[in-house]
């Protein structure tokens, strides 16, 4: 090689071609280039995706204020939901959402925290090997099962409880229980296991019981991680939309009791979108629903994140 | 009450919360499977759907399933490969990358009803494709892109850093070092991570009902030319799943036997994703053997 190098600064005309080729990029530049160019395309598509759809879904959603001109208060507070009329007050649907999901929530949270303690804590053996399948196989159930098995037991098992139709709030939540316990168990379970070994073994030697370990100390080190377990689960609750709409009846009114028909944003959006005509105000109205949709799941994610950031300053200090 | 009571008593209820979540999952299978594999049949399989009561057979629906699950893969792992390989070695720690993380999250965070509606302005609404298997495979995509995109990222950072410095030090290219080093040994993660998903996107029915459509007509199983209105690869007809088919019986659904039906579908779904699951299991250690060649 260094003959050759030798070689080419004592012939004139090569001598150029060399400082050409030290100036040229290598194949192995070129492919970096190639490479690099491939994956920036990739992240630029999936870029174009999430800014168009916020972009189309906000524009459409606001059309029914700028266009329709609807009072934003109106449609927000209102309770009578009957679009071709020109009432939108989205209200019973608000109410129904936010009322399935917490409902959900705090049924599921227990289950979810006494799984998750199971797993870690009390036989994290068994954990492994009977219980992640459980989780696992309840994860991949698609929400159209849950629906059907809603809407062929407890929705029939709810009419001879307490009589009426079935269909309600009560049997959403039933139905949003089972579906959000899996994601609140999967990421308890992250978080219980990210707890320090030696703040239970210092519970330990101290004497502590393991109840007195799991609910003075760990369950306490990790409350951040529980909390934005909680909210990713209710974030799934909030979102669902076919299974839900299985079972709660479907009645755009506002939510009297907990066991008669009412209905959530996702619901009324599905059953709604196909029967409307593009750029009526029926039309523009669903996609105002569909824009809190939208607005509470960036909610959410912006409320995981405040926390994850809380959680690290108390771990930090 | 003395702490080793309460101590002895929380374990009970743990325990007793347990056995009921376990339960719950047993009761969820044994009712689908024995409620509806009596009325699974092979003409169940592949008989055809009376398009007014919704009553007969699944087999164009579980076709559409599978195919639509083929286009959304052949769409979506291109794309996850290629972000994942971004976010894994080219994106420096700084606010865009930061940026662009969190608008992945946003997008695997949003309602898959969502998802669909986005589907529906644009292709159905603004493009005016229609009802059809191509709008319903791209709103599918929408959906599965941040997962898959994570896991790569994810199984990619999981190779250990001596791999990469020995690709660099041979005097490849980045890019080069990514695709013939760290891919094969990210390979048994990924591809766990894609046949779960597939799991997922076989079980959507959301996303689907306002892109895919609810309508499946019959096609004609002899005729294998994609560009023929009849053919059931033409991308641009109505394409009903399984999914959307269990969802239409159960609430426009005229068909007397709704019930029985829908059972019997549900179990075909469950058993095909609890298929997808073994599969993504079983093909991950597999893989995981032969790339390491550990035993």
């Amino acid at each position: 090689m260094e003959q050759t190098n030798f070689q080419l600064k004592n012939q004139k005309t090569q001598s150029n071609d060399w400082s050409a080729r030290l100036h040229h990029a290598t194949r192995a530049t070129r492919e970096d280039w190639m490479g690099k160019g491939i994956s920036y395309l990739c992240i630029g598509v999936i870029i174009l995706v999430v800014a168009s759809m916020l972009w189309f879904i906000t524009s459409k959603g606001i059309a029914t204020f700028t266009q329709n001109h609807v009072s934003l208060v109106k449609f927000l507070t209102g309770t009578n939901w009957a679009p071709d009329q020109g009432q939108i007050g989205a209200l019973p649907m608000i109410v129904g959402s936010f009322a399935v999901t917490f409902a959900a929530a705090i049924v599921a949270t227990p289950f979810a925290v006494g799984t998750a303690i199971f797993m870690t804590e009390i036989s994290p053996n068994r954990g492994r090997k009977l219980l992640q399948p459980v989780i696992e196989l309840l994860v991949g159930i698609p929400s159209v099962v849950y629906g059907f098995i809603g809407l062929a037991v407890v929705v029939p098992f709810m009419r001879h409880l307490v009589g009426g139709s079935g269909f309600g709030i009560i049997s959403a939540t039933f139905v949003l229980f089972v579906m959000v316990l899996p994601t609140i168990t999967s990421m308890t379970v992250d978080s219980l296991r990210a707890v320090p070994r030696h703040f239970k073994e210092a519970s330990l030697a101290l004497g502590a019981t393991r109840w007195q370990t799991v609910s003075r100390v760990i369950l306490r080190s990790a409350t951040p991680g529980i909390l934005t377990a909680v909210i990713f689960g209710m974030a799934r609750a909030f979102g669902e939309a076919l299974a839900v709409q299985m079972v709660i009846g479907n009645a755009a009114i506002m939510p009297k009791n907990l066991i008669s028909p009412a209905s959530t944003l996702t619901s009324q959006l599905t059953t709604g979108i196909g029967d409307t005509i593009d750029g009526t105000l029926p039309n523009n109205a669903l996609w105002s629903l569909a824009l809190i949709l939208l607005l509470m799941s960036l909610f959410f994610n912006a409320l995981v994140r405040v926390i994850a950031k809380r959680g690290q300053l108390k771990h930090e200090r | 009450m003395n702490a080793k009571r309460t101590d002895f008593l929380a374990t009970v209820i743990i325990d007793l919360i347990v056995a009921t979540v376990v339960g719950i999952l047993i009761f969820l299978l044994a009712y689908i499977l024995i409620s509806g594999l009596p009325h699974v049949s092979w003409s169940f399989l592949t008989g055809t759907t009376d398009a007014f009561s919704g009553a007969g057979g699944i087999g164009v629906q579980l076709f559409n399933s599978f195919y639509l699950l083929f286009l959304t893969m052949v769409i979506s792992i291109p794309i996850s490969l290629g972000a994942g390989i971004y976010l894994a070695e080219y994106a420096k720690d700084n606010w865009r990358t930061s940026l662009i993380r969190s608008a992945i999250e946003v997008l695997s965070s949003l309602p898959s009803v969502v998802v669909g509606l986005f589907g529906f302005l644009l292709f159905v609404v603004k493009f005016k494709i229609g009802f059809s298997v191509i709008s319903g495979a791209i709103a599918l995509t929408f959906f599965n892109l941040p997962l898959l995109t994570r896991n790569i990222e994810e199984s990619l950072s999981a190779v250990s850093r001596d791999q990469r410095e020995a690709g660099l030090s041979l005097g490849l290219s980045k890019w080069k070092t990514e695709i013939g080093i760290i891919l094969p040994v990210a390979l048994p993660g990924i591809v766990t991570g894609i046949v779960l998903s597939a799991g997922r996107v076989f079980g959507e029915a959301a996303a689907l009902i306002y892109t895919a459509g609810q309508s499946a007509p019959v096609t004609n199983f002899a005729d294998w030319n994609p560009m023929d209105p009849a053919s059931p690869l033409n991308p641009f007809r109505p394409a009903e799943t399984l999914a959307v088919h269990i969802w239409k019986v159960n609430t426009e659904g005229l068909a007397s036997n709704a019930a029985q039906l829908s059972a019997a579908a549900s179990a075909v779904l469950i058993i095909a994703v609890l298929l997808f699951n073994l599969c993504a299991r079983l093909l991950g250690n597999f893989l995981y053997r032969r790339v390491t060649a550990s035993k």
